[in-house]
């Protein structure tokens, strides 16, 4: 895993609420034994019709979303399956990042286990986000803010742990790993 | 200081390093279960660093997702009625488990079935466990008195190399069940009561435990079905205290304590309902003498009514709401019984279990599927396919029109060939209706085993009472 410090990026806006993991990447996509190429069908069923064309109004489709790595969302987005290939299509496609009122409890963990940051804010920058589409917004992690295009800034939880992780870019197995005593020493004395 | 709940002592009996400011707690799992589709790249993560799996003993590994419901017996056959990707997985998680070193209740195995079926079958799923697996459906196993949640790939990987997890505790909720369900209404009622109150978001960061009163009425196999979609309520976990029932539905189970062993658990599994004092940091109640039959018309598992209610108007500024309505093909203020099915899907961890295929059978015995309505009927497990087929289910199924399969998890999500086709409306006993969750464009109603026959039978949804005596 990449450290993760700054994000410095145009958000792309889709203001639906209870946005589910179904929907990030639709089961047929899961046949897969990789994580790589899953981009491609992120939101395959709102990107693309039933011949494969795609869907002229939605937002991946507009040239503006070409490079964003900031999508901003409705509340409560990646509900449902705990697939972790939502996370990894996101990534895949490009982006670092989702802001939200409220993600998804497994989601959020998936994804901060690959670098891709659930940042929530409250219901007024989010209003203004949902209202700025393309606004050039920084996230940064090491003080877990945002800040907006006129300087404002806001905080946003970040659990401590997982902070470390992002900006070392370390996966939580060596902490696991490390702890092989005391796993021991819990084997032993509940056996 | 107040009492402890059932979460709050399971937790801390499995916590080997407790949380701190800077670190989460290091929690040890007692039972990991792995399937197909989220377990691969779990495994590719281990093969390249040299990691081997830390406990085969408490792992427990099937196939059930993208596995064909017609039968098979060998690669051979898979290879003519799988897709290729789907074959590729299957072939992928033989290997796997061969290289790790892991019992695989594969193809072809008298145990194999759905991961949330199989296990609680099997006795490997018992009170006080901590149970977790690459499924957001793992809450099934609260049922027991367990404390089991779904993970992503990257934690599969942490706990098949380490048996542990690291987790920050949850807040709890209780959810307290009282009064008693009227005929025609069901566990699959209660929990679509329950999200569609508390909303699909209503339990996101916190730990369901159900309580009350109607709880003693409710059988093992109807708690699983209401713990299987406590996250479609937003929580990861959601558990019954054991009882009476708990203990009686384990013994005799071939992975369950035997003799000596079993007095011990049993002495242990009493002491973990919470204490008359526990405290829970947010609590409903839902009466359950006032539900009806209920059933979805939306996009999510919230959008919910009873049966003979009215589809609910949108307010003006919820895009999402007119979004699933137009997707549904539904109208605002219309009743959603009437509306015409195209396929009926019995099946599911929520809905497949023995006493779900009596509950179909009860409504379909000496009737016909109305025409053009496909409906199937896909058992939990291999076991539950031979009780059913001893008990002449499947004969009662046949006969009515129906297609009798073999186990998986099917078209609740339309990965191994069974799907609704684009545009068509199904009645699903599964516990998502998003937007193509059972195939691209598929329209999804979710409801009970009775309400999924009632509405075969009159090709339109319909209310199960009317079919009952």
């Amino acid at each position: 895993m990449e450290p993760v410090n700054k994000i410095n990026s145009r958000t792309v806006v889709i203001p639906l609420d209870d946005v589910d993991t179904d929907q990030i990447i639709p089961a047929r996509y899961l046949r897969t034994t990789v994580r790589a190429g899953l981009g491609e069908n992120l939101f395959a069923d709102w990107r693309y019709d039933k011949n494969g064309t795609k869907v002229a109004d939605f937002v991946l489709n507009n040239d503006e979303a070409n490079g964003a790595e900031i999508l901003v969302t409705g509340r409560n987005f990646g509900c449902g399956s705990s697939r972790e290939h939502a996370p990894w299509a996101l990534l895949d496609y490009g982006f670092r990042a989702v802001i939200s009122t409220e993600i998804a409890d497994i989601f959020r963990s998936n994804s901060l286990k690959n670098g891709f940051l659930p940042v929530v804010v409250d219901e007024q920058t989010h209003e203004w986000l949902i209202k700025n589409p393309g606004a050039e917004i920084t996230l940064d992690i090491e003080s877990s803010t945002l800040v907006l295009p006129d300087g404002r800034s806001t905080s946003f939880p970040l659990e401590s742990f997982s902070q470390y992780c992002l900006l070392n870019g370390i996966d939580e197995l060596g902490f696991l790993m490390d702890n092989s005593a005391s796993i021991d020493a819990y084997e032993e004395q509940t056996n | 200081m107040s009492g402890r709940s059932l979460f709050d002592k399971i937790w801390e009996q499995h916590v080997v390093l407790p949380e701190n400011s800077n670190t989460p707690a290091i929690l040890y799992i007692d039972l990991h279960l792995v399937h197909e589709v989220t377990s691969p790249q779990a495994f590719d993560l281990l093969r390249s660093n040299g990691i081997s799996v830390r406990r085969p003993d408490l792992t427990l590994a099937t196939m059930d997702h993208s596995t064909p419901t017609v039968p098979v017996s060998s690669l051979k056959d898979l290879k003519v009625v799988a897709e290729p990707e789907a074959f590729n997985q299957i072939v992928q998680m033989e290997k796997n488990c061969e290289e790790f070193g892991l019992e695989l209740r594969g193809l072809g195995n008298s145990e194999r079935g759905i991961v949330h079926v199989i296990a609680p079958e099997l006795g490997a799923t018992q009170p006080g466990k901590t149970i977790v697996c690459g499924d957001s459906h793992t809450s099934t196993h609260g049922a027991l008195g367990a404390l089991a949640f779904g993970i992503g790939t990257t934690e599969v990987y942490h706990v098949l190399a380490t048996q542990c997890l690291l987790q920050r505790k949850p807040k709890t909720f209780a959810i307290n069940l009282e009064g008693h369900l009227q005929s025609g209404v069901t566990a699959k009622d209660i929990i679509l009561g329950i999200i569609g109150k508390i909303g699909i978001d209503g339990g996101t960061g916190h730990a369901i435990e159900y309580r009350g009163d109607a709880v003693k009425q409710l059988s093992i196999e109807e708690r699983m079905t209401i713990c299987n979609m406590a996250i479609e309520g937003g929580a990861r976990t959601g558990m019954f205290a054991p009882d009476d029932s708990t203990y009686e539905y384990l013994y005799g189970r071939p992975h369950a304590p035997q003799d000596e062993a079993w007095d011990i658990a049993l002495k242990e599994w009493k002491m973990l309902p919470s204490d008359d004092d526990a405290q829970f940091d947010k609590e409903v109640t839902l009466d359950v003498s006032k539900l009806r039959p209920m059933a979805t018309f939306g996009t999510n598992p919230g959008m919910v009514i009873p049966i003979d209610g009215a589809i609910p108007s949108p307010s003006s500024s919820d895009q999402g709401f007119t979004k699933a309505l137009d997707y549904m093909q539904l109208e605002a203020g219309q009743p959603l019984a009437g509306s015409p099915v195209d396929v009926v899907f019995i099946g599911s961890c929520t809905n497949s279990r023995l006493s779900d295929l009596r509950a179909a059978a009860s409504v379909l015995n000496g009737r016909k599927v109305a025409e053009g309505v496909r409906t199937l009927i896909v058992p939990g497990s291999a076991q539950i396919k031979r009780e059913a087929e001893a008990e002449g289910l499947p004969e009662i199924f046949k006969a009515a029109g129906a297609e009798w399969r073999e186990p998986g998890c099917s078209m609740c999500l339309a990965m191994n060939g069974d799907f609704v086709p684009e545009g068509k409306l199904a009645v699903s006993t599964s516990n998502r209706n998003f937007e193509g969750r059972q195939g691209k464009g598929a329209r999804t109603i979710l409801a009970s085993p009775l309400t999924a026959a009632a509405s075969a039978i009159n090709g339109v949804v319909s209310d199960p009472r009317t079919f009952i005596s």
